[in-house]
């Protein structure tokens, strides 16, 4: 008796808040990397996220945003399934996804498949994702690997006075990205790659790795994240390692930077570029930076947002901001969305950002230095600021198109 | 050894070439030309240092499961959980009392007893049911991931090294000579070989306890027929907790060691239990000494080959495993 009229009461008040709260919901599918090799990143991506919502709310005219989230492992296989899953189950209009390089890739690819659908990439930089026959209905709101380098070649030629260099990266295509973006203007200014060493993304045990390092260079440039970052730099201090550093965009990242244990010290003096840089002064910047601390407890945040934070603070601002201009119509196949998608220019807190015509964008690059700030803490300090770059990295497109696409051995090392 | 060489002649001169060249390779100073062809002694040395390193924790890992399917007929796929809960705690003992050794110590004892009722409140209702016993280990290794990402999050944990063992020390191996003929000798990470030689010492102590001791006895009496040691009296049960115990003691230990040359993170569990199985397939399930073969052999291929042909790298374990399912089914060490 007393179950059933306790059921009763669930029942009526569940109708109730039912109607009491009927209102259109736009369902919008997120995903990140939750597990495998990258799973803090998607963790911070998730935050800044959440920080967007917190910050800009989810109404959109007299609609609701509803955000329905899964879960990816940084494959490609990984993401088209997260994604269908999405689209065919949970019956998403709108996707914010995905995190990593070769799922950007993946998705892209996909989104053509459905072409009455909006696309907005969440964190992912690999350079043909947009580069390479992009897909109509896909937006990128952050830089790509590439562009996300830019300044760190003639910083460490031109400052450091590095002419020898040698890179170990990630065996995919975000990370051929950066390198491409490094050895362009590294090389462009002079400087030589002397080895290019490529592990498979979730290596555990970089002993070997370590020990093949050339002893004849100034520096040795890292293009790793996540817990390869973590691990190469435990066994990279236990091996001794002392040579001068350079640090690609999640290397040098609170990812990397807040990790425990000791192994990150061998960070501090890194030179790196990024697609922004935790001490930067602007009032925007910082604005953010508070909203993400207020947003999470101090333990279960690091203590400034990382670079995934950042992109998925801004992919999630302009989709928000989209929305609100057309007031939430997705009729005739979402074109208006699309419309203003494309025509947006966001305030992000790392720099304006506006797409070209490859709904690529353009944005606004940190070369940075890694310090101690006197309490153990390790965060990213501004060197410069280089505003408006865009994908061809200031090259003339024609030229761009001929040096080829980032791999394994492109670009060669010489003045394009 | 003599009986080997008198069946076997030609296995037994390709054997001995094989050494030869090895021992070549290691001790010798390399010519130019062999340099030119392959890279240089030092990166050889160590990506082979690095491998039986690797197969030193391998081994840790594998050998309580081997141990665990050896005498119990038991697959247990919850044994790379139990490697992970192992370094967690060992993390959270060393920041907390700072000491390294303890935490192997208490990683141990806690990890053993999960195992201790693991058997107790699990394996024993379904003793000689592989195929429920797998399911509900599957399913176990499940639920205990989501229940550590819940308390220890998604982050990356590090043992802390102790300070005495941070940093290379120098071997007595010639890697080069400089043209001012001074010697160059091998630098390396002292914390590895530490590992590596614990994991020898346990690996010969548990061979001892087992070809030794009456327990040991009881236990290799159990792995060739339970049913009539059971009928001479002996406890068996007891006899399984104590063996489930000690295996996943073992990993627990493994955990800390992980977590000190490499790191803790979810995924962990899985890749490690991963390792455990191609290490037993490869060595012969049930077998410490195919343990600790098929550990070496695995850690090698993997160091080597991310040196030599780091594109096919992941592929050459996997590789091995089908060689050994191919030609010897059993496993290379397997004694039926």
């Amino acid at each position: 008796m007393l179950k059933g009229s306790l059921g009763l009461i669930a029942l009526s008040s569940l109708l109730l808040s039912g109607t009491a709260f009927a209102q259109e919901k736009i369902k919008v599918g997120v995903t990140a990397t939750l597990e495998g090799t990258y799973t803090v990143l998607g963790e911070d991506g998730m935050r800044g996220h959440q920080t967007a919502l917190n910050v800009l709310g989810k109404k959109i005219g007299d609609k609701e945003l509803e955000f329905i989230v899964a879960s990816t492992d940084a494959t490609p296989d990984s993401a088209v399934r997260a994604v269908r899953k999405l689209i065919e189950q949970d019956k998403v209009q709108i996707l914010l996804s995905p995190l990593s390089g070769d799922e950007g890739i993946a998705v892209k690819n996909f989104a053509k498949t459905h072409p009455e659908l909006t696309f907005v990439n969440a964190a992912s930089g690999a350079q043909e994702t947009t580069y390479v026959d992009p897909a109509p209905n896909f937006f990128r709101y952050n830089m790509d690997g590439a562009q996300w380098q830019v300044g760190l070649g003639k910083y460490a030629y031109e400052t450091k006075g590095y002419r020898k260099i040698a890179t170990v990266g990630e065996d995919y295509s975000f990370i051929y990205t950066q390198v491409f973006g490094l050895v362009l203007e590294f090389c462009g200014a002079g400087g030589q790659v002397t080895n290019r060493q490529w592990v498979p993304l979730g290596t555990k045990d970089f002993a070997s790795v370590i020990a093949a390092l050339p002893d004849d260079v100034d520096a040795i440039y890292l293009g790793l994240g996540g817990a390869d970052a973590v691990n190469f730099l435990n066994q990279y201090q236990q091996a001794g390692g002392k040579a001068h550093l350079m640090g690609g965009s999640i290397m040098i990242d609170q990812t990397i930077l807040s990790s425990k244990g000791s192994a990150k010290n061998a960070l501090i003096g890194t030179i790196a570029a990024s697609g922004q840089a935790d001490t930067w002064e602007d009032p925007g910047w910082q604005k953010f930076v508070k909203a993400y601390q207020d947003s999470f407890p101090e333990n279960k945040r690091f203590p400034s947002p990382s670079l995934l934070a950042t992109n998925y603070y801004g992919s999630t601002m302009a989709l928000i901001l989209a929305l609100r201009q057309v007031n939430g119509d997705l009729s005739n196949n979402q074109a208006k969305l699309k419309d203003a998608l494309a025509k947006i220019e966001i305030d992000a807190p790392n720099g304006k950002i506006k797409l070209d015509s490859n709904r690529q964008a353009i944005g606004t690059n940190f070369v940075t230095e890694v310090v101690d700030d006197g309490k153990g803490a390790l965060f990213s300090k501004v060197v410069k600021v280089i505003p408006n770059v865009n994908q061809t990295l200031g090259y003339d497109p024609a030229v761009f198109a001929k040096i080829g696409l980032p791999s394994r051995t492109v670009p060669e090392c010489k003045k394009y | 050894m003599a009986r080997f060489i008198e069946r076997h002649p030609a296995w037994a001169l390709i054997v001995i070439i094989a050494v030869a060249v090895l021992a070549w390779l290691v001790f010798a100073i390399w010519p130019p030309g062999l340099e030119a062809a392959i890279g240089r002694k030092r990166v050889f040395l160590n990506a082979v240092l690095n491998g039986i390193t690797l197969g030193g924790l391998y081994f840790l890992v594998a050998s309580g499961f081997t141990l665990i399917f050896g005498l119990m007929r038991n697959v247990n796929l919850a044994h790379g959980s139990l490697y992970l809960f192992g370094g967690y705690i060992g993390y959270a003992v060393s920041t907390w009392t700072g000491s390294w050794i303890l935490s192997f110590i208490v990683a141990f004892i806690a990890v053993a007893l999960v195992g201790v009722i693991l058997q107790l409140a699990v394996f024993r209702r379904m003793e000689g049911q592989d195929l429920r016993q797998t399911m509900v280990t599957i399913g176990l290794s499940i639920v205990f991931a989501d229940l550590m990402l819940w308390v220890f999050g998604g982050d990356f944990y590090q043992v802390q090294t102790p300070s005495w063992l941070i940093g290379p020390i120098q071997l007595p191996l010639l890697t080069a000579i400089k043209s001012s003929g001074e010697p160059v000798y091998l630098q390396y990470p002292l914390v590895r070989l530490v590992i590596f030689a614990a994991s020898v010492v346990i690996g010969i102590a548990m061979w001892l306890a087992l070809n030794r001791t009456r327990i040991g006895m009881i236990v290799r009496a159990g792995v060739d027929d339970r049913d009539i040691l059971a009928a001479t009296g002996v406890r068996i049960q007891l006899v399984f907790v104590l063996v489930f115990a000690l295996g996943a003691g073992l990993a627990g230990i493994a955990g800390v060691v992980g977590g000190t040359f490499q790191s803790l993170s979810p995924g962990e569990d899985t890749r490690f239990l991963l390792a455990s199985l191609v290490v037993v397939i490869v060595g012969g399930m049930g077998s410490i000494p195919g343990a600790a073969l098929g550990a070496v052999i695995i850690g090698l291929a993997e160091q080597l080959g991310s040196v030599y042909i780091p594109t096919y790298a992941i592929v050459v374990t996997f590789l091995i495993m089908v060689l050994v399912l191919a030609v010897r089914p059993q496993g290379l060490l397997a004694r039926r």
